[in-house]
């Protein structure tokens, strides 16, 4: 029979994080994510796997563990809530420079600041435009369901391993604490430090006589050897603009407005096109996966077809900015948001789309 | 078939563990689930609430402002989400400490005298359960049997040993419901 359970967001992808062979988690607790580490606690992880988790001192020793770990080679990740991912920047861009693949959890809270401790969108920027400094871009996975919470554990990993770069979650704290139904699949061992030399080739895993030492670093003063770690880095994120982009459209077939949001937002949103639809009005969703790489093709496509685009974010309007790049102007776009920690109804929704669209239409297509 | 609950009343009432079970049950019974619940500052000795959803299809939102049911267990939630049930929706509230009652004339209003019941019994635990069985009555969505294994997935085993009176309290509720307005 199949493993189906009821649970919250921040425990499944910490037991996704489990079966899919994560060697070890380091992090610092905050509200919307402490039962991350906290069912990770319980789970008895070192028994039942040998996963080490550990309570860092802070966020910043955190992310610098999870550097230690992923030099090493191995599956190794940490979690937080919007000002303790703020902390580990400088870290994850310390990743970005040496290229070590981890998995990122950012459970988004309200702020700047602070904040609340309630759901947001507002990191969308810090997440996908770099929130360290210089050249880089993590790969960032958006779940808007507890089982997405779970698979992208694993889906995380894979990826990070597969491109050597930084794997991050981005979700909220709606999607961290609510439950739902989660099917579970069989767990994935843990690499042995054999596989993990003979497939990590680069890891510090120490030196053997038949190669070269590993060096592990992301400094290098001449800049023209750093121009070409530059371009090595830059060629890796178009390849995967190429092959990792994700997505799932909603009644789009026939929409004439759609409506684009990501993560809770696009359940939200969901809701909205249902509701729309009973009313006769063709309206869509498309709902981006992945942040980065983000689905600017799509987007085009559905521009060509639609009579307007309407954003759905608990932001000041963040991801918009991509939608806009995809859209080139073809159709309309306007931004919708709340702040703070509000999460925006459905009808809500709908009412903005319907005054922006279909009441004022202010909007002509230019095509 | 969907339906969507909120359940609302002080922390320590059992609302979370109730809508917990509720949930735990229906999925038992194989359909889709989501508990939503109020994490913030409010539940830190205030007021908490959950919304349910429990349907045939696969959840939309999670998260809502208009409601099939709503489960009312104090005089804040009352003022705050009267207003949130949909038009021809329901409405269960427990009278005790309530100050202002539910006046709205387009739906089915019912009380279950939870507090007071459970005071009799002797087991103030067992007071969402009570209240349960209440929503259960109106809305017969989950089987007993699936209650059962709700009830055995959502406790710990070490309470286990609680299910056959939790049982009972659910059989309780069910009886002692009374409609207060119904629509005509």
């Amino acid at each position: 029979m199949k493993d189906v359970r009821l649970m919250k967001g921040n425990e499944a992808i910490a037991e996704g994080a489990i079966r899919a062979g994560c060697d070890g988690y380091f992090g610092y607790p905050i509200t919307p994510q402490s039962e991350v580490l906290e069912y990770l606690m319980a789970n008895k992880t070192k028994e039942r796997t040998g996963m080490i988790v550990l309570q860092a001192e802070s966020e910043v020793a955190s992310i610098h563990m999870v550097y230690g770990g992923a030099a090493a080679g191995k599956r190794v990740m940490t979690s937080s809530s919007s000002p303790g991912i703020s902390l580990m920047q400088e870290g994850i861009s310390f990743m970005a420079g040496t290229e070590l693949p981890c998995l990122l959890l950012n459970v988004v809270r309200g702020g700047p600041g602070l904040g609340t401790i309630q759901p947001s969108q507002a990191d969308y920027f810090q997440a996908v435009k770099g929130g360290g400094h210089g050249d880089y871009k993590m790969i960032v996975l958006a779940p808007a369901s507890v089982q997405e919470m779970y698979d992208f554990a694993k889906l995380g990993f894979d990826l990070a391993f597969k491109h050597r770069i930084q794997v991050m979650v981005l979700s909220d704290g709606a999607i961290g604490q609510m439950m739902e139904k989660v099917e579970l699949d069989d767990e994935r061992p843990r690499w042995t430090d054999e596989e993990i030399v003979k497939m990590h080739t680069w890891a510090a895993t120490g030196k053997t006589k038949n190669r070269e030492r590993n060096i592990i670093t992301s400094l290098d003063l001449n800049p023209v050897k750093q121009e070409i770690i530059n371009r090595k880095l830059q060629a890796k994120f178009r390849k995967i603009e190429e092959t990792e982009v994700r997505f799932e459209t909603i009644q789009c077939e026939d929409a004439e407005y759609l409506f684009v949001a990501y993560g809770s937002s696009a359940r939200v949103c969901q809701k909205a096109v249902q509701l729309g639809r009973a009313k006769g009005i063709k309206v869509g969703l498309l709902r981006p996966i992945t942040l980065f790489p983000f689905p600017y093709k799509e987007v085009k496509r559905l521009a060509k077809q639609v009579k307007g685009i309407q954003c759905i974010e608990m932001s000041a309007g963040q991801m918009i900015e991509d939608v806009r790049l995809g859209v080139e102007g073809i159709v309309g776009v306007e931004h919708y948001g709340r702040l703070g920690g509000i999460i925006p109804a459905p009808d809500e929704v709908l009412n903005v789309l319907e005054q922006n669209f279909i009441k004022a239409k202010i909007y002509e297509r230019t095509h | 078939m969907t339906e969507e609950i909120i359940i609302a009343g002080f922390g320590g009432q059992g609302v979370l563990s109730m809508g917990k079970i509720l949930a735990y049950s229906g999925m038992m019974q194989n359909k889709e689930v989501s508990w939503m619940p109020s994490y913030g500052p409010e539940m830190r000795g205030g007021t908490a609430n959950v919304t349910v959803i429990i349907s045939d299809e696969r959840i939309s939102s999670p998260i809502l402002n208009q409601f099939d049911t709503a489960i009312i267990l104090n005089q804040q939630s009352m003022d705050k989400f009267e207003n949130s049930v949909k038009k021809g929706g329901v409405l269960i509230y427990d009278p005790n400490g309530i100050t202002r009652h539910p006046e709205r004339k387009d739906i089915n209003i019912y009380t279950v005298e939870a507090a007071d019941e459970s005071a009799k019994i002797g087991l103030a635990k067992v007071f969402n359960m009570i209240v349960l069985g209440a929503f259960l009555k109106l809305k017969p969505l989950i089987e007993p049997e699936y209650m059962r294994k709700g009830l055995e997935k959502s406790l710990p085993p070490r309470h286990h040993n609680t299910i056959p009176e939790n049982e009972r309290a659910i059989e309780t509720g069910k009886k002692i419901i009374k409609a207060r307005y119904l629509m005509n």
